[in-house]
């Protein structure tokens, strides 16, 4: 007995959920197998001890893209928003960055980050405007992707010829080059490297390090904000969304593979081997799992199982959480403070050096640290009086030497600990329990080929026409029927539903053509 | 770890010592790595024993792969354009392998050794992309030209000189059919293949046996006008055969760097390589697609009048020369055993189907002094060349 489907959405990311989402609304009949219990994917809420919930892999908001919301009438909930990012400082003299204003620095860098701000927003925007798009292809007489790439070209003129070069100048650049170039407080270029670098096997000397900081950007012009509830809570709107839309969504149903019959994609057979008829079949997996282990190299061509295969997809951040009897004591800080995002990036060197270990497959003794007490605004998280600690930590590469064992989380863990205590000196105290996830339990608690937030690392090589591979860069894969709408598609991670959205709309309008 | 003895200069075949005993010319090239022989006493008296009697071709350096393992059939199948499933044990097939673009890698043939167990031989090496290939399916994949020796042996007298030499059966050998005999003691391979268009074999052995075996052969066709030869002569044979070569009729799709400088198989007459009905294979894609929309590309056997070989010559449409060519000659003879002036060309559709008329424009120097034709051509469907002997079975005496 077999169900047939309109479209099958392989995994219940939110990038899954806001296709499934759009091609329901749009009458498809869309069924959603979810490998974990809970919808959302990298996006969800989760108890990591007693009483205490946290934003269990992304923690914060920032590329939720309009389009999505509007085209599904979602309003999440907001526990704290445009939150400041305050850059500690061992002396307590932080630096605090908000918008496009800085204090804490020099008049000179003030305005100097007032200018920054402005080029990088005015990039991040022409940026923005193709992260909802489907990446024109190169090479072809199709008259959508050549109005598409001369768009493309001609925003870029019309930014100016000065800010044209400009563009093009800092496009594949380091940032490390441009804040040595603009700025002498030390936490600020600190601040802004941590940002150009999160979620990247990338350190600020890094070529490619100015994009992947644009893309930070492009989704709300830098703005950070946290969902009520947690992350998860926009995934649960997301698939309210999806199931009022009259998609189905099916969770405890891990996909074993992408059924390929007669050279194209039929349906999907779960783990129980349950088997669900579709000729669309959509993965919100990454990109090597789903063509290596869902589909099986066999069923495509070799050049581009080889191209899949070699895709950078080694993550390097960690999740730390923290359960806390207290907020921690930080010298300089007040106690509203603990709203804001709080990072450990004391200088552009540090940052470089805590990369550098990973290069050799060895963890940061000193990481750098994006932190956030959500339970500060958000009370449903932790026990009354107590709170949530929620971090991302690098660098903790995937491919660890010796892998990561019990030993090596711990002696991370040690390190991670002794960083945070040099500004709070009680951290420890307060510790009642705690949780890291290396990029391998990334990996096999979200099922993300090498833990990576991206599925892919995000480069020039593997952004836009390019992403995740040349000659499959809009959403269709180079198998009938086979779709990618995940966070290794066009544009690349974060919580933005750019991905499944601009897939939904490339089936929907495919279809329109046939 | 594995280390292993990295040879320096040129190698030299395990036939090398009887090949040398017999030349007096002393032109070699070299050939992925060894010493191959332009010729080895005269071009004309070597093309005439491929035609006349027996030729021997030491094809030693010729690139082999051995592909084994549960998958093997399943992973030759998407690596090629044909159906391999159709190549029983003891068959071989000659096939042609494309990138996702639909693009030819390169030519060859694949032998079915034993259930499950193939041979890959091709002019050019494609270890890098038979590995990325394999990624999913449970094969294993071993060079192995160093390890077997490899001879030719082609012509209207071959068949006899290898029953003479005690080949009992040999005359139940299809064509691209292959068996095996005990050579003292060694598995000794004879298939009936070969780059002459002719009835003819090649051999395989292991390289120990092979000046063995060499003697032995040599013994046998001593009556037989047995003559060994070097790779000019093979080339007219291979021209009037109509068969193609890499770096001649196309360039391995993995070298070139400029946008369509690659041919199709669909451009190059493969057609009948091109099996759709396999639901997935490198290229299928991009073939199904040209096969819809038409290709850019065709290969064409020409029948020119004169004498003056056509290298490298332009073809056009009309005689009226100097604008509008269609293609150029990829590989031009005048052929003694036709009496044609015969070329293997590219040109552009929907130029060249069978029948058509062409010009070539022949550049052609007497002492010193250039001189230049344009010569009316025929655009021809079959092999220049092809007795009825080739595909005899039994193939008779001769």
């Amino acid at each position: 007995m077999t169900d047939r489907y309109d479209a099958i959405v392989v995994g219940a990311g939110h990038n899954g959920l806001v296709c499934a989402a759009l091609l329901a609304k749009a009458g498809k009949q869309v069924l959603v197998l979810e490998a974990n219990p809970q919808v959302g994917g990298a996006a969800i809420t989760r108890e990591f001890t007693d009483g205490y919930s946290v934003s269990a892999c992304a923690h914060l908001l920032y590329q939720l893209q309009p389009e999505v919301r509007k085209e599904l009438k979602l309003a999440p909930g907001l526990a704290s928003e445009n939150m400041a990012t305050i850059a500690l400082s061992e002396d307590g003299k932080h630096v605090r960055l908000s918008g496009d204003t800085v204090e804490g620095v020099s008049e000179d860098d003030a305005a100097s980050y007032k200018r920054f701000r402005k080029r990088m927003t005015r990039f991040a925007d022409l940026l923005r405007k193709y992260l909802n798009k489907a990446p024109p292809r190169l090479g072809t007489r199709d008259l959508k992707d050549l109005l598409t790439l001369g768009q493309l070209g001609f925003d870029i003129r019309r930014l100016g010829k000065e800010e044209m070069r400009e563009f093009l100048r800092l496009i594949g650049m380091n940032i490390y080059d441009e804040l040595d170039e603009r700025f002498e407080n030390p936490l600020l270029k600190g601040a802004i490297s941590l940002d150009a670098v999160l979620g990247t096997h990338l350190g600020p000397r890094s070529p490619n390090t100015i994009m992947t900081y644009l893309y930070r950007h492009a989704g709300d012009h830098g703005r950070v904000a946290t969902p009520k509830g947690g992350m998860g809570s926009v995934s649960e709107e997301l698939a309210q969304a999806a199931r009022s839309a009259g998609a189905t969504i099916r969770t405890n149903m891990p996909v074993k593979r992408i059924i390929v019959e007669n050279g194209r994609v039929t349906g999907a057979e779960t783990e129980d081997g349950q088997r669900f008829d579709s000729y669309t079949v959509i993965s919100n997996a990454d990109p090597k799992r789903t063509v290596m282990d869902l589909v099986g190299a066999k069923h495509v061509e070799t050049g581009f199982a080889q191209r899949i295969r070699h895709l950078r997809a080694k993550g390097n951040a960690a999740k730390l959480h923290l359960a806390l009897d207290g907020l921690p004591t930080i010298a300089g800080l007040s106690k509203k403070d603990f709203a804001e995002r709080i990072v450990i990036a004391p200088d552009e060197h540090y940052v470089e050096r805590a990369f550098n270990p990973a290069k050799y497959g060895e963890s940061s003794p000193h990481p750098v640290l994006e932190i956030t007490f959500p339970s500060f605004r958000d009370t449903s998280l932790a026990p009354t009086g107590k709170h949530v600690m929620s971090a991302v930590v690098q660098y903790a590469p995937y491919e660890l030497k010796g892998g990561w064992s019990d030993d090596a989380k711990d002696a991370f863990m040690r390190s991670v600990i002794r960083t945070i205590a040099k500004y709070a000196p009680d951290i420890e105290q307060r510790i009642k329990a705690s949780e890291l996830l290396t990029p391998a339990d990334i990996e096999r608690e979200f099922h993300i080929t090498g833990g990576h937030w991206h599925h892919g690392e995000l480069t020039l090589d593997q952004f836009l026409f390019v992403r995740p591979v040349s000659g499959a860069a809009q959403y269709r894969m180079p198998l009938d029927g086979l779709y990618l709408c995940g966070a290794g598609a066009h544009p690349g991670g974060g919580v933005s539903g750019a991905a499944g959205r601009n897939a939904a709309r490339s089936i929907l309008s495919r279809e329109k053509v046939a | 770890m594995k280390t292993q003895q990295v040879h320096q200069g040129r190698l030299k075949t395990p036939f090398h010592s009887r090949l040398a005993a017999v030349d007096t010319v002393n032109e070699w090239h070299e050939w992925k790595g060894y010493s191959s022989a332009d010729s080895l006493y005269c071009e004309d008296m070597e093309y005439f024993a491929i035609r006349n009697s027996t030729a021997v071709f030491d094809l030693t350096p010729m690139t082999k792969y051995r592909i084994t393992g549960p998958d093997a059939l399943a992973y030759l199948n998407r690596l090629v354009t044909r159906d391999m499933a159709k190549i029983r044990p003891g068959r071989v097939a000659y096939a042609v392998w494309c990138d996702d673009q639909g693009q030819v890698i390169d030519d060859g043939t694949i032998f079915h050794l034993r259930e499950g167990e193939y041979r890959l031989c091709s002019q050019e090496r494609h270890f890098a992309w038979l590995t990325a290939s394999a990624i999913g399916f449970d094969v294993s994949i071993t060079h192995e030209t160093e390890d077997v020796a490899a001879l030719a042996v082609q012509g209207p007298t071959s068949f006899s000189v290898l029953n003479k030499m005690g080949l009992d059966g040999l005359d139940q050998l299809k064509p691209f059919g292959l068996t095996h005999f005990d050579f003292e003691g060694t598995e000794l391979m004879v298939s009936r293949t070969g780059f002459t268009a002719d009835l003819g074999y090649e051999l395989w052995i292991d390289p120990d046996k092979a000046e063995a075996l060499w003697d032995a052969l040599f013994a046998a066709g001593e009556l037989y006008g047995i003559r060994a030869i070097g790779t000019h002569a093979l080339e007219m044979a291979r021209i009037e055969a109509g068969f193609l070569a890499a770096y001649m009729e196309f360039l391995p799709a993995d070298e070139t760097v400029r946008t369509g400088r690659s041919r199709s198989p669909l451009e190059l007459g493969l057609d009948w390589l091109v099996d759709f009905k396999k639901p997935n294979f490198n290229g299928r894609r991009a073939l199904a697609d040209e096969k819809r929309n038409g290709s850019k590309w065709r290969l064409v056997k020409l029948d020119i009048e004169g004498n003056k070989p056509a290298h490298n010559s332009y073809i056009f449409a009309n005689a009226k020369a100097n604008k509008g060519e269609i293609g150029f000659i990829t590989s031009a003879a005048w052929s003694p055993v036709c009496k044609q002036n015969i070329a293997l060309g590219t040109v552009c559709t929907p130029h060249g189907k069978p029948g058509d008329s062409v010009w070539v424009e022949i550049y052609y120097q007497r002492e010193m002094h250039w001189s230049r034709k344009m010569a009316k051509a025929t655009v021809v469907d079959k092999p220049f060349w092809f007795p009825p002997r080739r595909g005899a079975t039994p193939p008779g005496p001769c």
